[in-house]
C-alpha cells in the first residue's frame, strides 16, 4: 500500500461527500416536482412525453399498481431487446455485419441489461450492432437506472406520507428521473470523456499498420454516449469486453477517476434525498454513514490484499502486489479501488480483471455484493435495499427499548416485517441455491475456468453477482445454455423480488399514521444505531454467506499461504 | 339448600420456582414434545425434527455398527433436550396461572339462586340456569349465583375469592358500586340484582380462561417477531442446505448431522425457545399485581402508551379534600363562622363534609349538638350545594360560589363581592372555595384543599423518563386544576372535564398517532375506556365499565396503570434483548463448526478454529450443548423479565446493545470453550 494510494482514496471520498448534497437537494426538488434550473427548458418537453404516451401525471398509484407499471414497463422493454437482438443483423447501423445472437443468449443479455445488471455473456466487439448498442442497451441503461430510482423514491414516499395508499406516479418518476437527472449528466459528462479520447463514432472498426509491422483493429462505435450512462446508472455493460479496463472506454487515469465518481456520485446523492424527503436530514446522513463505514472497510481489505500480492510469486523473486489480470496504467492501488466501488454498487464495469485478484481481494467484491449491494448501491436500489435492512434493525432495536418499533414515526409491525424478510430472504436463496445446483451439476462444471476453490468461486461470484444485479464476473466462468438460462432467471428475481416486497412494505408504511416523537423513541441517526445497522447487515447479510465463502476465496487464501494455488 | 361452604380465599402468588409447578412443568415439556404442537413454533419444529432425524441416523449407524454412533447420539439427545428445554421455559410460565385457575375453579361450585319472577314470586333454580336479564335476590351469607347489577339494596360482599383482599366491599343499586359478581359471598343484608351475563360468559369464567392461558393467542408484536424468526430460519436452512452440494465439490463430505447440527446452532432457538415463554410470564406478571387483562394485546399495547389520562380524585389527590380554614365576611365572628360551618355539613356524609365538621370543632364549636329536628338538604349536581333548614325558619347553605351567590340574591340578599379575591386566592393555589351562608348573609368562605397523595411527583418523573405524556383529568375550574397539576407535576390537565370533553381529548391524542391509557369506574367512563388504547377499568367499578376496559385492576387502584405500562414495556424489551443475543450468539458458534466441519478435507482451515477446541466432534458438540443450555440459563430472565429503568430510549438501547449484543457475540466463546474443555477432560470424545 502505498501513500498516493489512500490519498486517491482520500480524495474520491471528499468529493463524493461534497457532491451527496447538491444531488440531493436537486434530486429531491425533481421529484416532489418542484422548480428547478432546468425546468424552464425541460417541463415543455415532459408535458409532450406525457401526451404522446397518455400518461395522466397527476393521477397517483398505490403500491400495486406503482408495482404493476414498473412490471409492466420492464417486461415490455425485455421483449423489445431481445427481439432487437434476435434481429440485428437486418437492421441498420451495423457496419460489422454482426450476426444475430443466438435465443439463450439474447434472452440472457435482455434480462440482464433490463434488471440494471449488464451481466455479459457476449464479447460487445464482435455481438452487438450499432444499433442494438445504442437503441437497446443504452436505451435499457438510462431506463432501468430510472426505473430503480423511481422505487427508491416511491419507498421513500411510503415513510414520508401518512394515512394514504398512494407512491406516487411511476410514469412521472421515470420520466423525470430519465429527464432530469440523468441526460443532462450524461450530456456533460459523455462530452467530457469524447474530449478525453473515448471514440464517438458510426464508422467500421479500423484496420491499422502499426510502426512494428503488425495488422490491428481498432474498434469503434458510439462509445462515449453509452460510456458515461453505463457509470452513472450503476450498470456497468461495456461497450467492449474488455470494459472499462480498455483504453477506449477509459483513457486516461482521470477518466478512470471520473468513472468512479460517477458510479458513487447517485447514490450518495440519493441518501440525501431521502433526508430530504422525510425533513431530516440527520436520517440521510445516518445512512450514508453506515454506507461509507462499510466501503473504507471493503476498500482496505482489498488494497491490502492486493497490495500485498501473492507469496509464492514473491518466492520466485517478482516483489510487489498482485499485478496479474491488472491494466498496468491503472496499477493495484485504482484497480483494487474501482472494484471495491463497482461491487458495492450494483455497476459491474471493472477495469481489472477480478478473477484474477488474490484470494482475499476477490472476496471483497464478492462480499459487497452477498450485503445485497446497499453501499450506496445501485440507483435507487441500493437505498431501497437499505431501507430494507434499517427497517429490520428498527424492529430489533425498537424491542429493546420497550416499544412498538418506530421509524420516522411509523410503527413497524407485522406486515412492515414481512416484506421486509422477504426482500432480505432474496439474496441468500439467489446466490446459494443455483450455486448449489451449478457445482454438482457437469452443465455447471463444464466451463470453469478454474478447479479447486477458486473454481468454487467462480460459481459463486457468477451467480452472486446476477442475482445482486452487478454484472462484473469472475471471467473463469464462460457461458453455455445451462448458465445462459439459469443467470437470466436469477438476475431478474434478483431484481424484482426485492422491488416488489420493498414497494408492498412502503405501501404500508404509507397507510399508517406518523407518532409525534418523544424520549420513549430511541433516534434513528445515532452512532448507536448506525454501529447496530451495520452489525445486523453484517450478522444477518454477510455471516449467512460465510459457510459457501469459506469453501471458497478462505480456504483459497489459507491454502495460499500453504503454498498453494489453483 | 344454598351453599354454606366458606369460600376459598383465592390463593396469594406464588414463587415461580415452586415445586409443584416444577413437577408439573417437567410432565408438561414431554407432552409438549406433540409435533402438532411444535408446529406452531416453526423454529423449535425445526428443530424436533432435527432431532428425530438425527436419531434415525443414530440407529441406523448403530445397526451399521459404524463408528460415528456414539456421535451421533450425544448429537440427537442435545437436540431432544434442546426442544425440551424449550417446552420446560413454557410450561413454567405456564404453571402458576394454571395453579391459580384451579384453585379459581375450586370456587366456582354449583349454587340455587333465588330467581325472582315477573309476578315477584320467588323460585328457586340452579344457577346454571340463569340468564342475562333474569332477576335474583341474594341475602347475608349465600353465595351471589351470577354476575349482575344491584336492582335494590345495598350489601356488604366478601369478593376475596376473586381479589384475594379479605376486607369487605359495599355493593348497593344505583351509582358507580352497584356490580356484583359471580362467585362471591354477601356479607350481611339482601340485594336483589339483575343478571348480566350468561353462564360460561360471566367473569370468573373469564378470568379462569385467562389466567389459565387458554385463551391466550399469538400478540400482534409476537406474530411480527415470529415472522421475522421465520425468515431467519429459512436463510440459515438454504444457508446450510446448500453446504452439503458445496462440500461434495470440495470433495469434503459432510454427515447430515453434522450438517443438522450446524443448522440448530444457527437458528435463533435462544428467542425461539423462550418466545412464548416471555408472553406468558409477561402476563402472568400483570396477573400477580392482581390485574386482569382481557388480552396480551392491551398488555403490549400498555408498553406503548404515549398519554395517561389519570383523573384528579383518587389517582392524584386522596379521594377526599379536607377543609382546613374559614375565611370569614366583615363583621362575623370567625366564632359564629364556624357554628354555621359547623351546622352546614353536620348532616353531610361525605368525607368533605365530615372535615367540615371536624375544622370547626377544632376552632371550637358552641353549638355541637345534633339536631334531630333539622332538615338536611343534600347536595345535587343541579343546585351544587347542601345545607340544612331549622326548625326555626333558619336555612343554611355551603357550596359553589356562584350558586350560592344565587341562591342569597333568590332569597333577597344583596351579598357584596368583598369575598371575591379570597375566592380568586383559593382557586389559584388550587383549593376549592366553598361559600357559607345564612338566609340572605354570606358568612364566610371554606378552603378546602386537595390533598395529594405522596410519591406521586416520582411517579410522574418516572413516566416522563418513559417517553410518557401525563394528562390530569379533573372537575375542577381550570385555576385550580392548573395549580394541581403544577404542585402533582403532570405534564397537563383537563379542567371541567365532562365525559364528552375527555371524549374529545382521548379522539385527539388518537388522531395525532398517540396511544391513550386511562382508568375509569363509572358507567360514563365506558365509552372513554372503549375507545382508549388501555383502558382499565376498577374492579369495584359497574359492570359497563368491566366491560368496556380490557383489563380490569381488582384492587381497584388507579396508579396501577403505571406499573402495566412497565410490565408492557418491559415484555418487549426482554423480547428484544433475547433476540439480539441469539443472533450475535451465531458468530461464535460459525467459528466452532465450520472450521470442524472441513479441517479435514483443508486442514488449512485449522487457523479459524480460534477457541482451539480439541477435536471436530468436541467443536460441534459443545456448540449444541451451548446451544441447548443457553435456553434453560435464560429461563429465569425470560420469566422474570429483563430489568426495566427508565432513563430515555437512547441510553436504554446503548445499555442493552453493549449487554445482550456485545455480551451476545462474547458469552458463546467462552461458554463453547468451556464446555470443550469440561468434554475433553471426561474423554466423551
Amino acid at each position: 500500500m502505498t501513500g498516493f494510494g489512500w490519498l486517491q482514496a482520500v480524495i474520491f471520498f471528499a468529493i463524493v461527500l461534497a457532491v451527496t448534497k447538491p444531488l440531493g437537494t436537486y434530486m429531491a426538488r425533481v421529484f416532489e416536482g418542484e422548480r428547478t434550473w432546468l425546468t424552464p427548458v425541460l417541463a415543455p418537453l415532459e408535458k409532450v412525453i406525457y401526451r404522446l404516451c397518455g400518461v395522466r401525471d397527476a393521477e397517483e398509484m398505490s403500491w400495486y399498481a406503482y408495482a404493476l407499471s414498473m412490471l409492466a414497463f420492464s417486461l415490455i422493454g425485455l421483449a423489445y431487446l431481445y427481439v432487437l437482438l434476435r434481429t440485428q443483423k437486418w437492421l441498420p447501423f451495423n457496419p460489422q455485419h454482426v450476426d444475430n445472437m443466438s435465443p439463450d443468449l439474447a434472452w440472457n443479455t435482455a434480462v440482464s441489461f433490463t434488471t440494471n445488471t449488464n451481466w455479459q455473456f457476449y464479447s460487445g466487439e464482435t455481438a452487438m450492432s450499432y444499433l442494438s448498442q445504442m437503441a437497446g442497451l443504452a436505451w435499457h441503461n438510462f431506463v432501468s437506472a430510472a426505473v430503480g430510482i423511481a422505487i427508491a423514491v416511491a419507498v421513500v414516499r411510503g415513510l414520508v406520507r401518512t394515512n394514504v395508499k398512494t407512491l406516487g406516479n411511476f410514469w412521472v418518476d421515470l420520466t423525470r428521473c430519465s429527464l432530469y437527472v440523468l441526460l443532462p449528466t450524461s450530456i456533460v459528462l459523455g462530452l467530457f470523456l469524447v474530449w478525453q479520447g473515448v471514440p464517438q463514432n458510426l464508422h467500421a472498426y479500423q484496420a491499422v499498420h502499426s510502426i512494428e509491422g503488425f495488422a490491428q483493429t481498432i474498434t469503434g462505435g458510439p462509445m462515449g454516449s453509452q460510456e458515461v450512462i453505463k457509470e452513472l446508472g450503476t450498470n456497468g455493460g461495456g461497450f467492449v469486453n474488455a470494459n472499462s479496463a480498455s483504453p477506449n472506454e477509459n483513457p486516461t487515469p482521470l477518466t478512470n477517476f471520473v468513472e468512479m465518481l460517477l458510479i458513487f456520485s447517485l447514490g450518495a446523492g440519493l441518501t440525501y434525498m431521502y433526508g430530504k424527503m422525510v425533513k431530516d436530514t440527520r436520517q440521510g446522513w445516518a445512512i450514508f454513514s453506515a454506507m461509507a463505514i462499510l466501503f473504507v472497510a471493503g476498500f482496505a481489505v482489498a488494497y491490502w490484499a492486493e497490495a500485498a500480492g501473492n507469496p509464492i510469486v514473491h518466492q520466485i523473486g517478482a516483489a510487489g502486489g498482485n499485478l496479474e489480470g491488472k491494466e498496468c496504467r491503472f496499477g493495484v492501488a485504482a484497480s483494487a479501488f474501482f472494484a471495491t466501488v463497482t461491487t458495492d454498487t450494483s455497476c459491474g464495469a471493472v477495469n481489472s480483471m477480478h478473477d484474477s485478484f488474490t484470494a482475499l481481494g476477490g472476496l471483497v467484491p464478492l462480499v459487497n455484493m452477498q450485503l445485497g449491494e446497499i453501499v450506496f448501491g445501485g440507483v435507487g436500489s441500493g437505498l431501497y435495499g437499505m431501507i430494507v435492512f434499517v427497517v429490520l434493525t428498527v424492529f430489533i432495536a425498537g424491542l429493546m427499548v420497550g416499544r412498538t418499533p418506530e421509524y420516522l414515526g411509523k410503527k413497524v409491525e407485522r406486515r412492515e416485517v414481512q416484506f421486509a424478510i422477504l426482500a432480505a430472504l432474496v439474496t441468500p436463496v439467489l446466490c446459494l441455491v443455483p450455486t448449489a445446483i451449478a457445482a454438482v451439476l457437469p452443465a455447471g462444471l463444464a466451463t470453469l475456468g478454474n478447479n479447486g476453490p477458486h473454481g468454487f468461486s467462480e460459481i459463486l461470484y457468477g451467480f452472486t453477482s446476477t442475482n445482486a444485479n452487478n454484472g462484473s464476473a469472475f471471467a473463469g466462468l464462460g457461458p453455455n445454455l445451462f448458465y445462459n438460462l439459469l443467470t437470466g432467471v436469477n438476475m431478474m428475481f434478483g431484481r424484482f423480488a426485492v422491488a416488489i416486497p420493498a414497494l408492498a412494505l412502503a405501501g404500508a408504511l404509507a397507510g399508517k399514521k406518523a407518532i409525534p416523537e418523544s424520549s420513549g423513541t430511541f433516534t434513528t441517526h445515532s452512532a448507536i444505531f448506525v454501529a447496530l445497522l451495520i452489525g445486523v447487515i453484517v450478522i444477518v447479510g454477510a455471516l449467512t454467506f460465510l459457510p459457501a465463502d469459506s469453501l471458497g476465496p478462505i480456504v483459497e487464501h489459507l491454502l495460499m499461504l500453504r503454498g498453494k494455488l489453483f | 339448600m344454598l351453599s354454606q361452604r366458606r369460600l376459598e380465599r383465592r390463593p396469594k402468588a406464588r414463587s415461580l420456582f415452586d415445586r409443584a409447578i416444577l413437577t408439573r412443568a417437567l410432565r408438561d415439556s414431554l407432552r409438549k414434545l406433540d409435533p402438532r404442537w411444535q408446529a406452531r413454533n416453526p423454529v423449535m419444529f425445526v428443530v424436533e425434527v432435527g432431532a428425530a432425524a438425527t436419531t434415525i441416523f443414530f440407529v441406523r449407524d448403530l445397526v451399521a455398527h459404524s463408528g460415528s454412533a456414539g456421535f451421533d447420539f450425544a448429537i440427537a439427545a442435545w437436540l431432544w433436550f434442546t426442544v425440551l428445554f424449550a417446552n420446560f421455559a413454557e410450561a413454567v410460565a405456564e404453571g402458576r396461572g394454571k395453579a391459580q385457575a384451579d384453585a379459581l375453579r375450586r370456587t366456582k361450585s354449583d349454587t340455587n339462586a333465588r330467581l325472582v319472577r315477573e309476578n315477584g314470586a320467588e323460585e328457586r333454580v340452579a344457577s346454571t340456569s340463569l340468564r342475562k336479564g333474569d332477576r335474583f335476590v341474594v341475602e347475608a351469607r349465600e353465595v351471589i349465583p351470577a354476575d349482575g347489577d344491584v336492582l335494590e339494596g345495598a350489601a356488604t360482599v366478601d369478593e376475596s375469592a376473586i381479589t384475594g383482599e379479605s376486607a369487605p366491599v359495599i355493593r348497593e343499586s344505583g351509582g358507580d358500586r352497584s356490580a356484583v359478581t359471580g362467585g362471591t359471598r354477601v356479607l350481611s343484608d339482601r340485594i336483589v340484582v339483575r343478571v348480566t351475563a350468561n353462564p360460561g360468559e360471566s367473569f370468573l369464567d373469564r378470568m379462569i380462561r385467562l389466567v389459565e392461558g387458554a385463551a391466550r393467542q399469538k400478540t400482534p408484536n409476537e406474530i411480527a417477531l415470529s415472522i421475522l424468526l421465520s425468515g431467519l430460519t429459512i436463510i440459515f436452512l438454504i444457508a446450510v442446505a446448500t453446504l452439503s452440494p458445496f462440500s461434495l465439490y470440495a470433495g469434503a463430505h459432510q454427515s447430515v448431522t453434522v450438517l443438522i447440527a450446524l443448522l440448530v446452532c444457527l437458528i435463533p432457538t435462544t428467542i425461539g425457545g423462550l418466545l412464548s415463554a416471555i408472553g406468558i410470564a409477561g402476563m402472568d406478571r400483570v396477573m400477580q399485581r392482581n390485574v386482569l387483562a382481557m388480552s396480551g394485546r392491551a398488555v403490549e399495547a400498555a408498553g406503548d402508551v404515549d398519554t395517561l389520562l389519570l383523573d384528579k380524585t383518587g389517582t392524584i389527590t386522596l379521594g377526599n379534600r379536607q377543609a382546613v380554614e374559614i375565611i370569614t365576611s366583615d363583621g362575623i365572628a370567625a366564632q359564629e363562622a364556624a357554628d354555621i360551618a359547623y351546622l352546614s355539613s353536620l348532616a353531610d356524609e361525605t368525607p368533605e363534609g365530615r372535615s367540615v365538621v371536624a375544622l370547626a370543632q377544632r376552632l371550637g364549636v358552641h353549638d355541637g349538638q345534633a339536631r334531630d329536628d333539622a332538615v338536611f338538604v343534600p347536595f345535587s349536581a343541579y343546585t351544587r350545594m347542601s345545607g340544612l333548614d331549622l326548625p326555626d325558619g333558619t336555612k343554611i347553605r355551603k357550596g359553589a360560589p356562584d350558586s350560592i351567590l344565587t341562591w342569597v340574591r333568590d332569597a333577597g340578599g344583596n351579598p357584596s363581592d368583598e369575598l371575591a379575591p379570597t375566592i380568586e386566592r383559593i382557586a389559584r393555589s388550587g383549593g376549592t372555595p366553598l361559600l357559607l351562608a345564612r338566609n340572605t348573609l354570606v358568612v364566610g368562605v371554606i378552603y378546602l384543599k386537595d390533598i395529594l397523595k405522596p410519591n406521586m411527583t416520582e411517579r410522574f418523573n418516572r413516566l416522563r423518563a418513559m417517553g410518557i405524556r401525563t394528562v390530569m383529568i379533573t372537575g375542577d375550574n381550570p385555576l385550580t386544576a392548573a395549580t394541581i397539576a403544577k404542585e402533582a407535576g403532570v405534564d397537563d390537565f383537563l379542567a371541567e372535564a365532562t365525559p364528552e370533553t375527555k371524549m374529545e381529548l382521548i379522539k385527539r391524542e388518537q388522531s395525532s398517532g398517540r396511544l391513550v391509557a386511562m382508568t375509569g369506574d363509572g358507567t360514563n367512563d365506558a365509552p372513554a375506556l372503549a375507545q382508549s388504547d388501555v383502558g382499565v377499568a376498577m374492579n369495584s367499578g359497574t359492570q359497563a365499565a368491566k366491560e368496556a376496559a380490557n383489563m380490569v385492576d381488582l384492587d381497584s387502584d388507579p396508579t396501577k396503570l403505571i406499573e402495566i405500562v412497565e410490565i408492557g414495556k418491559q415484555l418487549l424489551m426482554t423480547r428484544g434483548a433475547l433476540t439480539t443475543f441469539s443472533i450475535a450468539n451465531d458468530v461464535a458458534k460459525y467459528f466452532a463448526i465450520l472450521p470442524a466441519m472441513f479441517v479435514i478435507a483443508y486442514p488449512a482451515m485449522n487457523v479459524l478454529n480460534v477457541m482451539r477446541l480439541t477435536t471436530p466432534q468436541s467443536a460441534i458438540l459443545s456448540a449444541v450443548i451451548f446451544n441447548a443450555l443457553i435456553i434453560v440459563a435464560l429461563i429465569p430472565l425470560a420469566l422474570r423479565g429483563v430489568r426495566y429503568e427508565p432513563k430515555g430510549a437512547n441510553r436504554v438501547l446503548f445499555e442493552n446493545v453493549m449487554l445482550y449484543g456485545v455480551g451476545g457475540i462474547v458469552v458463546p466463546f467462552i461458554g463453547i470453550k468451556a464446555i470443550d474443555v469440561i468434554l475433553a477432560a471426561l474423554h466423551l470424545t
